[in-house]
């Protein structure tokens, strides 16, 4: 790496400056103005009066005082990370149980379950939420039906009218298409872990959840924390399925995720101002958990 | 470490632990095959468990209204139908599929377009040269990357309400490749740095110009990396409902997934044949880009993180 970094000639040319000004530039407009603009509105009275042309007036952090002394943004950030972190659990634990099932299947086997669940990873999240949504339906959805069947009476019920029902409709979404890539990238990283090790432990005499616990944990251990990095990210902002559940049906107010309650504030009900301080609330707290990540994925391009 | 304790004090120590040894191994092999029974019944749930609510949305799809709208679930069209996908391709909906179709094509390309030349330049710039500021730019566009759409809705709205860019390609498209760039520079990295830079400057030696080794040596080389970069631009920005919701409001400006959640709206007994048509349709092209490009994102994580 160290000869590549030697032969990166041209220290003074200004040709990298030149490759990155396309990209500086549209960053700066939409991304950075956008960012800026949040910022600024988040500090003033910004409604719908605001919109048609009334000037805007600078109110200072009056909109974060709100915000902060609202309890329902608390209870909404409360169930955003209390879903958060079920979400991630399960998908952790179950994409581990899928990687090591992976290793153990013969190669017929093995390619019948990646092809699974390679579709499952592929669909999109709308499609995803709609198809779950219809088999979840309340009066023609196989679920009720295949439960009925099985001795449950649930013809007829609805499933997204209490929240708790409607928090597991979500969770078996997210997690039905969160665990492919999970389970993918743990078989990838069980893989290169030496065959020798666990045939020496087990001759030992550890039991196969010592071996797991003494050997491929502590093997797998970056990888697993960065999966639960990025899982954790990406299951504190869902918006996609908590919005789609709620269209199709769902209570809206006992249901919203901060994205969803950003949306629903800032543009259903046209209140910008408090909008703005709540997603600039969002973006401070998802900066802080992707701090780890970001430091990681940087310190990898050093190495 | 524990052989050393594991050898056997006595000849006669050793013969015995060996019988003991293959006794256990006769065991083994029982509670082998078991285990492979099990694990193949495991295999079996994984799978059905992943494929289900995709045969389920094909399945649906293919069925009359009737059989749709009937207490007992029918498990396998046997008798397939297109209606369905007819009622979708019809033109003079309230929401018409073909303009979200379009819609969707146009913003994914550009996007994706244009994602890649400028993506690839900043590759470029960050693999093949030191310059001031260059740790400052890759954190910069990692942090970008980590910026929650969602908290951007409000802004990125009022930006564009007020460049009266909503509702056109040319504004959802640029909001697309802003949206994609930090992932498609950080992706094109690594293809990049996979290229030798001693092939480029043999060829600079042997008289080509720096643009010319670069147009002839790691264009081709890089080719592959371009197409699955791009691949996997095009399905996020082809997925993407958020940006779509806020942005394009006209019924016939919808985006796909946008189209999809109205087409339901709209239709109070909701017609589930059409919107399963409809949600096929759309996930077609992202599996088939999909099972081409997928092995490429789990390996590229685990390497870069195994390593430690």
């Amino acid at each position: 790496m160290s000869g590549a970094v030697a032969a990166r000639i041209k220290r003074r040319s200004p040709l990298p400056y030149l490759f990155l000004a396309p990209t500086f530039v549209l960053l700066v407009v939409l991304t950075g103005y956008p960012l800026v603009r949040l910022l600024v509105m988040s500090t003033q009275k910004y409604g719908r009066a605001q919109v048609f042309g009334a000037p805007p007036e600078f109110v200072g952090l009056a909109n974060y005082r709100a915000v902060l002394t609202d309890p329902t943004f608390w209870t909404v950030l409360a169930r955003s990370a209390v879903f958060c972190v079920v979400n991630v659990a399960i998908t952790m634990a179950l994409g581990m149980l899928v990687a090591l099932l992976l290793t153990k299947l013969g190669k017929f086997m093995r390619l019948t379950v990646t092809v699974g669940l390679l579709l499952a990873w592929a669909m999109p999240a709308l499609t995803a939420i709609v198809i779950w949504g219809w088999m979840f339906d309340t009066q023609y959805g196989v679920l009720n039906w295949l439960l009925s069947a099985a001795g449950m009476n649930m013809l007829g019920h609805s499933w997204l009218i209490q929240p708790i029902s409607f928090f597991f409709v979500a969770t078996v979404v997210i997690t039905w298409q969160s665990i492919p890539f999970v389970a993918f990238t743990l078989y990838a990283g069980l893989t290169q872990v030496p065959e020798e090790l666990i045939e020496a432990a087990e001759l030992d005499g550890a039991s196969a959840f010592q071996r797991f616990r003494l050997i491929t944990y502590p093997l797998l251990r970056p990888v697993i924390m960065l999966l639960t990095m990025l899982s954790v990210i990406w299951d504190l902002r869902v918006f996609t399925q908590i919005f789609a559940l709620q269209d199709a049906g769902g209570i809206t107010a006992k249901t919203s995720t901060i994205g969803v309650y950003i949306y629903q504030l800032g543009v259903a009900q046209g209140r910008f101002d408090t909008g703005s301080a709540i997603a600039v609330i969002l973006v401070v707290i998802m900066l802080a958990v992707s701090f780890v990540y970001v430091r990681q994925v940087i310190q990898e391009d050093v190495s | 470490m524990s052989a050393a304790l594991d050898f056997p004090a006595s000849p006669l120590e050793g013969v015995a632990r060996a019988s003991q040894r293959s006794v256990a191994a006769g065991r083994g092999r029982t509670r082998k095959r078991v285990q492979r029974v099990l694990f193949t019944v495991a295999g079996l749930v994984v799978f059905v468990v992943s494929v289900f609510p995709v045969y389920w949305m094909v399945s649906t799809a293919l069925l009359p209204n009737r059989k749709i709208r009937s207490v007992d679930p029918t498990f396998a069209p046997i008798s397939p139908t297109l209606d369905n996908f007819r009622t979708v391709l019809k033109r003079d909906t309230q929401f018409p599929f073909l303009d979200a179709l379009r819609v969707s094509l146009s913003v994914t390309t550009v996007a994706v377009a244009v994602a890649l030349v400028i993506g690839l330049l900043a590759a470029l710039a960050i693999t093949r040269f030191t310059f001031l500021g260059r740790r400052g730019f890759i954190f910069l566009i990692i942090a970008i990357q980590m910026l929650p759409g969602e908290a951007m809705i409000i802004s990125l709205f009022r930006l564009l309400d007020g460049w009266h860019l909503t509702n056109t390609v040319l504004g959802l498209s640029a909001v697309y490749v802003a949206a994609v760039l930090p992932f498609t520079i950080w992706t094109l990295r690594g293809f990049v740095a996979g290229i030798p830079v001693e092939l480029e400057e043999a060829a600079m030696i042997d008289g080509c110009s720096r643009l010319r080794s670069f147009r002839s040596i790691t264009l081709p080389l890089i080719g592959p990396g371009l197409v699955a970069t791009g691949v996997f631009a095009f399905i996020q920005a082809w997925n993407e409902f958020v940006l779509a919701l806020v942005l394009m409001n006209r019924p016939d400006h919808l985006t796909l997934p946008v189209w999809l959640r109205s087409f339901r709206q709209v239709n109070s007994g909701t017609d589930w044949g059409a919107i399963m048509a409809g949600s096929t349709l759309m996930t077609i092209p992202v599996i088939v880009f999909f099972l081409f490009v997928q092995g490429r994102m789990a390996s590229g994580l685990v390497s870069g993180a195994v390593k430690g």
